[in-house]
């Protein structure tokens, strides 16, 4: 295992962009990063796609080498990776690993998901393949529904309230307004949130990530190669990808993912550290309920307790530990197969010292966690200055 | 089969082989053994604890409804 750095990165915005397809996104993001790392096409040794359901949402398969040729990238392996909405995170992990066993120095991770040419209904179903269809699935459940059944699990053994819930949607929506590439850069009142319509409660219309299109990429290289492409390379200092079961029904405990726990064990030992010395994270919002459980997960925080933390405000860009100062999947947007990527591209901006008015303080420590489907996969990433 | 409430929701906003049928109660059920199902409720809401029964099965998916 040898070291790994990030050299460059680059993103589209996130929103609803009707007269954009996929293809388009994903070079766009390919050629911002492939720029900023001062690399042509021809350098990039191998190919790795976060996608989660492009042949659904758009009709295409064979995805990869679709985007690479685009990208001008040749003759090298392109693989696309499917792990439901942390196919991103997955794509960056067996980059990682590839680098990492020295088999490349440098190779392309590139996320996309084009999802708003589908009706919501059809977003809904197609998402809703991430779950369990023998089972959950055929009972009608979609993937607020799963989320809720967490919440409504979460609020009886805790008593976390729908005011935690809400402290979250507008603490990120507040955080999404500061950013220019973000979906939805409007801040919210906690009355708004708890009022809005119901999706499936007690989630309600703030409680859920948008449905977006968008693409980001990352260039990894081996770490004694760095300073070939970047004064300022940014080191995975550790990265793991755990699993666990695609149905709800079948976990002892659905008010924690054993799958972060499990990656985020895995990712401090590797690092060196622990929660405490994280100073800030991107953490994966799908729904408020996903967040508050992902700091317990993460060991921020006790069991149970992710809510009040939220509501006092440690979370916030100003608190001890800002969560989501990006926007997170609330404000910034969710495209599917992106989203793990772009958090990387966050955490790397900031400490590159290059997130604009998003910049926080403390910013030499970041980690990343990106969740598939109600927890069956979960990547967690720590980045550190060199 | 007779079981207890674990989790449940309803849920408003539906792919379209379920729109017809919204708002309806998602659960799952913990039977005595310790394991678990997803199904749905039939009659009145039921709420965590509740103790329920399986009423029916249609196209493979469990129906309960709470126990008087």
């Amino acid at each position: 295992m040898r070291p790994v750095a990030v050299a460059a990165a680059g993103k589209t915005p996130f929103g609803a962009f009707p007269d954009r397809d996929l293809r388009s996104l994903a070079v766009e993001a390919g050629e911002k990063c492939l720029k900023n790392g001062h690399v042509s096409p021809s350098q990039v040794e191998a190919f790795y796609l976060g996608n989660f359901a492009g042949p659904s949402f758009v009709g295409q398969n064979h995805l990869a080498p679709y985007i690479s040729t685009a990208l001008g990238i040749r003759d090298v392996p392109a693989t696309r990776f499917e792990a439901a909405c942390a196919s991103g995170g997955s794509a960056f992990f067996h980059a990682f690993s590839a680098v990492s066993a020295g088999l490349y120095d440098c190779v392309l991770v590139l996320g996309v998901e084009k999802m708003t040419s589908q009706p919501t209904a059809r977003v809904t179903e197609i998402l809703a393949g991430a779950g369990d269809c023998s089972g959950e699935i055929k009972a009608g459940s979609t993937f607020p529904s799963l989320f809720a059944m967490i919440a409504r699990r979460h609020m009886y053994q805790f008593g976390t309230t729908r005011e935690h819930l809400a402290a979250v949607a507008v603490k990120n929506h507040a955080n999404g307004a500061l950013n220019p590439d973000a979906h939805m850069r409007k801040a919210i009142t906690l009355d708004q949130a708890l009022n809005a319509r119901p999706v499936a409660e007690p989630l309600g219309l703030y409680d859920c990530s948008l449905i977006s299109d968008g693409a980001a990429a990352v260039l990894l290289v081996a770490a004694d190669r760095a300073r070939d492409f970047t004064d300022k390379p940014v080191r995975i200092l550790g990265v793991a990808q755990a699993s666990d079961f695609v149905a709800l029904d079948q976990k002892p405990d659905i008010t924690t993912f054993h799958a972060v726990r499990r990656a985020s064990e895995k990712a401090y030992e590797m690092a060196g550290v622990g929660p405490r010395d994280i100073q800030f994270a991107e953490v994966h919002d799908c729904f408020t309920i996903a967040e508050i459980i992902a700091l317990e997960d993460l060991g921020f925080v006790e069991r149970g307790c992710g809510g009040p933390y939220e509501a006092s405000g440690a979370t916030a860009r100003q608190g001890e530990k800002p969560i989501n100062a990006s926007g997170g999947l609330k404000a910034k947007g969710h495209p599917v197969g992106a989203t793990g990527v772009a958090q990387i591209c966050d955490v790397f901006a900031q400490i590159r010292c290059e997130a604009g008015d998003m910049q926080l303080k403390r910013h030499s420590l970041g980690l990343a966690q990106n969740l598939g489907g109600s927890g069956a996969t979960c990547v967690v990433s720590i980045l550190g200055n060199v | 089969m007779t079981g207890t409430i674990y989790t449940e929701t309803v849920v408003y906003l539906a792919p379209p082989a379920f729109t017809q049928d919204v708002p309806y109660q998602v659960v799952i059920v913990t039977f005595a053994d310790g394991s678990r199902i997803t199904g749905r409720i039939l009659g009145d809401r039921v709420a965590i604890g509740d103790p329920v029964e399986q009423a029916e099965v249609r196209n493979g998916v469990p129906f309960f409804r709470r126990v008087k």
